[in-house]
């Protein structure tokens, strides 16, 4: 492993030392708030300690980004492949736009979590928060998935105005009650089996780097938000 | 409950005498106006479903056919128009927002044909171009204002990336899926030809046009559909969308029907999902957060390619720029409110926005004040018309322009402002395939190629009789125009003077 002294450098000079590494595996050490790292690498594993910036992992299109601590916001924005994992918490707009890939976060999301998720023929994006998530989660969600435990925490896991423009993909909430402000074009009912055997194989993984057992999740129900339609604003328009 | 029928707009006139009863005219139209009437051995005509487009004037074999606008008409009422009850009667039956497309087509005032241009005579005496050396060339991005030596004092000539335009003319973002397949290969090919580029607009880039990349700007705008590292690595510059000019704040919308096949594919989103594009980027509440994404995509392509950020032409647009300029965007372009659209809500794209020609004067002015015009280059477009519009547009301060209309007429456009019904019977604006490939790529690339060659040599004319020869010096040469029936306020905007001064 190739370990990089992070602390005094910008963030173009780190991207570029990631780039023209022979190793596989490098190790980012005293991270302080450099923004971008990560953005657009296709392979390699990052592993981060110290705070990373804004837009970390930004149009990640295959590699892994282990971030031991917090991020901030824009994590994963417009990600492709690949997989950032959070043992913290992160800030707003994680996951914006992704398509494919996985981003795990074992504490709590900002707001616009997974805002504008797509998915796309064999890419199906994840996204599991162990924590809440703040308002907002899943706007315009037009596929994918996404997962909020809500582990450790007392009532509904999300913030306002959840799945607001959702128009694909699905959302579970394990919580023993749904939010009170869904919007019409969103569906929830709770999990079925077969719901809950779909996220089995993305929740065991998630388990297993975070050292989460099955029975952790025992005590909530879970529900899953859809869209009832992939069309929610066809009425809308008058040829003229 | 009142009858709702409106009146056509349009009247099909068949000359009975010419007609041949051919059926060319009932195959020629997407929208079914034409049918023959085995009972009468006749072809008639619903006036109701015309558009004017007149694909089936321009192939009628005997020449027999003409739309002309109905006389038929309401009470005249200088304030209650047709225009205005009709669209009353269309909200108060279906309970819908009003939907057009193409550019705003009321009569605002048009700035271009109030600027007059200078030529030389007796002294700086006018340059032949066909005779003498004429640069059309331009470069589009950051200029260096310092001068950068190594350790041995050698000059580092490596700046900032640039693109190399051989005549300043851009064809502007038009999305795969708002138009046709066909249309952007001959966008494509064009702009290889002419050596300038071409706009994939926000929806992807088709795999066969990949090829292209060196002569293609990749739009990132807020729905991100088909962004990914192949697709911002393929392209010569990435443009961020932040705004339109025919629709200023608002969303683009492509309906989950359009979304089949190789639109689904270039998107990169499921068949038959509708492709929502917010207004605005929801990671974007600042120039720092603009050029968090600036920055982010310089990252994801090794700052290899210019960052251009659009804009429409707003009231504020001149702080807007001077923000977008510090924001380390390497090219501003801005798009007025004549810009064209495959659909917006009419009342949007009919009030909303200002003109190009003042946004242009006052963003070039405010730039010049702080300093900071060589940080960035400037792109203007909406509603370029022609040769005469570009030199107008550049002696106010343009590095180059976008045209998007105009490049649509060349490949057969009539102006019938239809495009959101994706009926277009002229392969443009339609993903149908039997109207797709009435619009062939190898003929619609050859007339833009002659639009803008033709385009480039009237610069050159106009460039020679001012004694200019060179974009790089008609660029922000504003004692080139006087504006003629101007106001005082709208002369001082522009930054000219009157005809006569």
């Amino acid at each position: 492993m190739l370990t990089i002294q992070a602390s005094s450098r910008g963030y173009r000079e780190l991207n570029e030392a990631i780039t023209a590494a022979q190793d596989q595996d490098i190790l980012l050490e005293g991270v302080l708030g450099q923004r971008f790292l990560g953005a657009g690498l296709s392979e390699k594993s990052l592993t981060i300690h110290g705070i990373p910036g804004n837009a970390l992992g930004a149009y990640l299109d295959g590699a892994r980004i282990h971030v031991c601590g917090n991020a901030q916001d824009a994590t994963g924005d417009t990600m492709n492949d690949g997989q950032i994992i959070i043992d913290g918490s992160c800030g707003d707009a994680a996951g914006y736009a992704m398509r494919g890939g996985r981003i795990y976060i074992r504490g709590n999301a900002g707001y616009r979590a997974g805002i504008h998720m797509k998915a796309y023929q064999e890419k199906l994006p994840v996204m599991v928060i162990g924590g809440r998530a703040g308002s907002f989660l899943g706007e315009y969600q037009a596929g994918g998935i996404i997962i909020v435990l809500g582990l450790g925490e007392e009532g509904v896991p999300v913030g306002n105005f959840c799945g607001t423009g959702m128009h694909g993909g699905r959302i579970y909430l394990r919580t023993a009650s749904l939010p009170a402000d869904l919007p019409s074009q969103v569906a929830a009912r709770q999990a079925e089996p077969a719901d809950l055997e779909a996220i089995a194989p993305i929740l065991e993984d998630y388990g297993r780097h975070f050292g989460l057992a099955a029975q952790d999740l025992e005590g909530k129900p879970f529900y899953v938000l859809e869209p009832n339609t992939q069309n929610p604003y066809h009425q809308l328009y008058t040829p003229n | 409950m009142p009858v709702n029928y409106l009146m056509p707009e349009y009247e099909v006139y068949r000359n009975p005498a010419r007609c041949i009863a051919c059926r060319a005219c009932e195959r020629q139209c997407a929208n079914e106006v034409h049918h023959y009437d085995a009972d009468l051995k006749a072809m008639v005509a619903d006036d109701a479903k015309c558009v004017n487009c007149h694909r089936c004037v321009s192939l009628c074999p005997t020449r027999a056919l003409k739309i002309v606008k109905s006389d038929h008409t309401f009470r005249e009422n200088a304030n209650w128009t047709g225009e205005a009850i009709t669209e009353i009667y269309k909200q108060a039956a279906t309970g819908g927002v009003l939907l057009s497309a193409m550019g705003n087509p009321k009569a605002f005032p048009i700035y271009w044909d109030k600027l007059l241009i200078n030529a030389s005579q007796v002294t700086n005496p006018p340059i032949d171009p066909l005779r003498e050396p004429m640069e059309t060339r331009t470069f589009l991005g950051k200029k260096s204002d310092t001068i950068r030596r190594d350790a041995q004092g050698n000059i580092l000539c490596q700046g900032e990336p640039q693109l190399e335009l051989k005549v300043p003319i851009m064809f502007s973002a038009m999305s795969y899926g708002s138009i046709s397949y066909n249309a952007h290969a001959s966008l494509a090919r064009a702009a290889q030809a002419l050596g300038t580029y071409y706009n994939t607009g926000e929806g992807g880039l088709h795999q066969d046009f990949y090829q292209y990349g060196a002569n293609t700007i990749v739009q990132v705008a807020s729905g991100r559909f088909g962004v990914f590292s192949d697709y911002l690595n393929a392209g010569a510059a990435i443009e961020i969308k932040m705004g339109q000019g025919a629709k200023p704040g608002i969303g683009g919308h492509l309906p989950g029907a359009k979304i089949v096949g190789d639109i689904s594919r270039t998107r990169m989103i499921p068949e038959g999902s509708d492709a929502i594009s917010p207004a605005p980027h929801h990671d974007i509440y600042s120039i720092e957060d603009l050029r968090q994404l600036v920055f982010s995509l310089k990252e994801a392509t090794h700052y290899q390619k210019p960052v251009f950020v659009k804009i429409a032409a707003v009231h504020n647009v001149a702080a807007i720029a001077s923000g977008i300029a510090r924001s380390g965007a390497d090219v501003i372009c801005i798009d007025g409110f004549r810009g064209g659209t495959g659909a917006a809500p009419t009342r949007i794209r009919d009030n909303v926005g200002i003109p190009i020609e003042l946004a242009l004067a006052s963003v070039d002015t405010r730039l010049r004040e702080e300093g900071i015009r060589d940080q960035v280059g400037l792109v203007v477009g909406g509603s370029i018309r022609n040769a005469a519009d570009v030199v107008k547009a550049i002696a106010l301060g343009a590095d180059a322009v976008y045209i998007a209309t105009s490049a649509l007429i060349a490949l057969g456009c009539h102006l019938c402002r239809s495009c959101q019904s994706g009926k277009c019977n002229w392969g443009i604006a339609t993903q149908r395939p039997e109207l797709v490939k009435r619009l062939n790529p190898d003929v619609g690339s050859q007339r833009l190629v002659n639009l803008v060659t033709a385009w480039k040599h009237e610069i050159e004319e106009i460039m020679g009789g001012m004694g200019i020869n060179s974009i790089e010096a008609l660029r922000g040469n504003r004692m080139m125009l006087r504006g003629i029936g101007l106001t005082d306020r709208e002369l001082s905007i522009l930054g000219i003077r009157h005809a006569g001064e």
